[in-house]
């Protein structure tokens, strides 16, 4: 559907060159939803600009739908930006246009019917909740409602990908969860493949199928977001998931339950199926170990089961070490260091 | 010799409908010119949508050589090319030459001001939406931008009343050239008073007609 190969992008800063995206190639699904995340800076938003040509890339190649954009005539490259809705962190929705003249626009660029126009506006209005909000000026609507305009607007032309460029950043938690249920509908019910940009790992973790992860420019990471969060590669990887799941206790506490002679602290990790199969109770028990779960969750990561527990094993040093060696057949465990900080 | 006020008052009439045309023509024509030079000089910015730097450098320089240019001046200097045009450099239209080119830049400056205040965002998204540079500037960035731009239009039409005064005194008539030879130069106050009162009253209107029409355009 859309394929990155050795992308690169250099702007001219003065005398300096930066280079914002170097050297990705990425491909991304027809009807999945696919998440790149980064810190501020790390080249995203170039990266998603080079999909509808808003940024020509230095060197390397786009491709959506089989067509190198390279080759596209301005003429022909408007055309195909309508087959690729695009929604914004700060909306930029026109304030001198109603809600459905903003919706309505697109249309009009396409040189559609006025009824055929204000039928499709009211359809596109239904779908995103706000058919009551018609004649209102985006200035007079919250958020949450902006990017629902938003959102309506992108879809107007019936594209066949929605590009977002950091869409929830500029909203409250709440209204997060509500703009990413419409995409997931988006998603879902008009089978549009959606490329996304966030710094919010909350927010590939929600609804995205698969990610990327990029810093300085370069994709650093790519893979589902269930094999990403439960075992990523990337130490950048590992801060955007400790992000939203705090995977170990402070060290702090780590350094006083250790001092108060706390035992050694395992990680276990269950993924999956594993997750049902009460294991660790049954290896405990043949082994003769005590086990204690001091931390941990077990949570569902794209509609499966994923456990991460901090346990403590009580018993013979060699019964424990067997029971590890067992537990190692069916789960991931490792040690927890503490850091001495 | 003071006025007859019994049989000068349709010279005043007179005076007032000159003034009131020199204001009219020049602000249509100026405001032509003016959108035109002063989008030209936005969209031909460095980064925007059909960058040329030669032809803003150009334009940008034109600007800053007449804008300050005193007005009274300006008319002077120009009088073989309003001559060329106009056939004369005496009457209104011959006023209405000069002052709408130097009403012009002054209007492309404002233009562009107001431009430059849109958020680059909503011409991305219009970009992003398939909008050609053409479409860009007749649909988002003159209805983006006309609120504040019929302010800046209704700041320069009570500049024109001043321009007009000035036209005045080289044959271009209206009040401001009755207020210089009767009011100023035969010392007659009743004169002077009386033109005042009427400019006074243009600007007025002028200023309610800006707003009015502004507020309507912004909806605040």
């Amino acid at each position: 559907m859309i394929e990155f190969k050795q992308a690169v992008k250099t702007f001219r800063l003065g005398k300096r060159e930066v280079t914002a995206v170097n050297d990705v190639s990425l491909s991304v699904a027809q009807g999945e939803i696919f998440g790149i995340i980064g810190f501020s800076g790390a080249g995203k938003s170039t990266l998603l600009r080079l999909v509808n040509m808003l940024e020509r890339p230095t060197t390397g190649s786009i491709q959506v739908q089989g067509v190198d954009l390279a080759t596209l005539s301005q003429k022909d490259l408007r055309k195909l930006r309508r087959r690729i809705g695009m929604i914004f962190q700060n909306f930029n929705l026109f304030s001198s246009r109603t809600v459905a003249g903003n919706v309505a626009y697109p249309l009009k660029l396409a040189g559609g019917a006025k009824k055929e126009v204000t039928e499709r506006v009211a359809e596109l209005l239904d779908f995103v909740g706000l058919s009551d909000k018609a004649n209102d000026y985006p200035e007079q609507l919250s958020g949450g409602q902006k990017q629902r305009v938003g959102i309506a607007r992108a879809l107007a032309t019936s594209p066949d990908i929605l590009i977002c460029d950091e869409a929830t950043s500029a909203l409250d938690p709440d209204t997060t969860a509500d703009i990413l249920r419409l995409l997931k509908k988006v998603n879902k019910e008009l089978g549009i493949t959606i490329l996304l940009i966030t710094h919010e790992m909350h927010v590939i973790q929600e609804i995205c199928d698969r990610v990327a992860v990029m810093e300085d420019g370069e994709v650093i990471e790519t893979g589902t977001v269930f094999d990403t969060f439960t075992n990523p590669q990337h130490s950048t990887t590992q801060r955007f998931i400790q992000s939203v799941q705090q995977d170990r206790p402070s060290d702090a506490l780590l350094k006083e339950w250790r001092s108060k002679g706390g035992r050694k602290l395992y990680r276990v990790i269950f993924k999956g199926e594993v997750a049902s199969d009460p294991v660790l109770s049954r290896l405990t028990q043949k082994y003769g170990v005590n086990f204690n779960i001091v931390y941990g969750s077990i949570r569902e990561l794209q509609e499966k089961f994923f456990g991460n527990l901090l346990v403590s094993f009580d018993g013979e040093e060699e019964s424990v070490n067997l029971l590890i060696a067992a537990l190692k057949e069916t789960v991931e465990i490792e040690e927890v260091e503490v850091h001495e900080s | 010799m003071k006025v007859d006020w019994t049989t000068f008052w349709p010279r005043i009439v007179e005076s007032t409908g000159e003034t009131v045309l020199m204001v009219i023509a020049t602000l249509i024509f100026g405001s032509i010119l003016g959108i035109s030079i002063g989008l030209l000089l936005y969209v031909t910015r460095k980064g925007n949508i059909l960058e040329k730097q030669w032809v803003f450098q150009t334009l940008n320089m034109l600007i800053n050589i007449i804008r300050p240019i005193p007005f009274i001046i300006f008319l002077v200097a120009l009088s073989p090319i309003t001559r060329a045009v106009v056939g004369s450099t005496i009457g209104t239209w011959a006023a209405i030459f000069p002052m709408t080119i130097a009403a012009s830049f002054g209007i492309a400056r404002i233009v562009e001001n107001n431009l430059v205040g849109i958020d680059p965002g909503v011409v991305e998204a219009a970009k992003a939406m398939g909008a050609s540079p053409f479409q860009i500037i007749f649909t988002v960035l003159i209805p983006e931008a006309l609120g504040p731009l019929i302010l800046g239009l209704t700041f320069v039409t009570i500049s024109l009343i001043d321009f007009s005064a000035m036209a005045g005194t080289v044959g271009g008539g209206g009040l401001g050239h009755v207020a210089m030879t009767y009011g100023y130069q035969r010392f007659d106050g009743s004169v002077m008073l009386v033109t005042v009162v009427i400019l006074i009253v243009l600007v007025q209107v002028a200023q309610w007609l800006g707003n009015t029409l502004s507020r309507k355009v912004m909806r605040r």
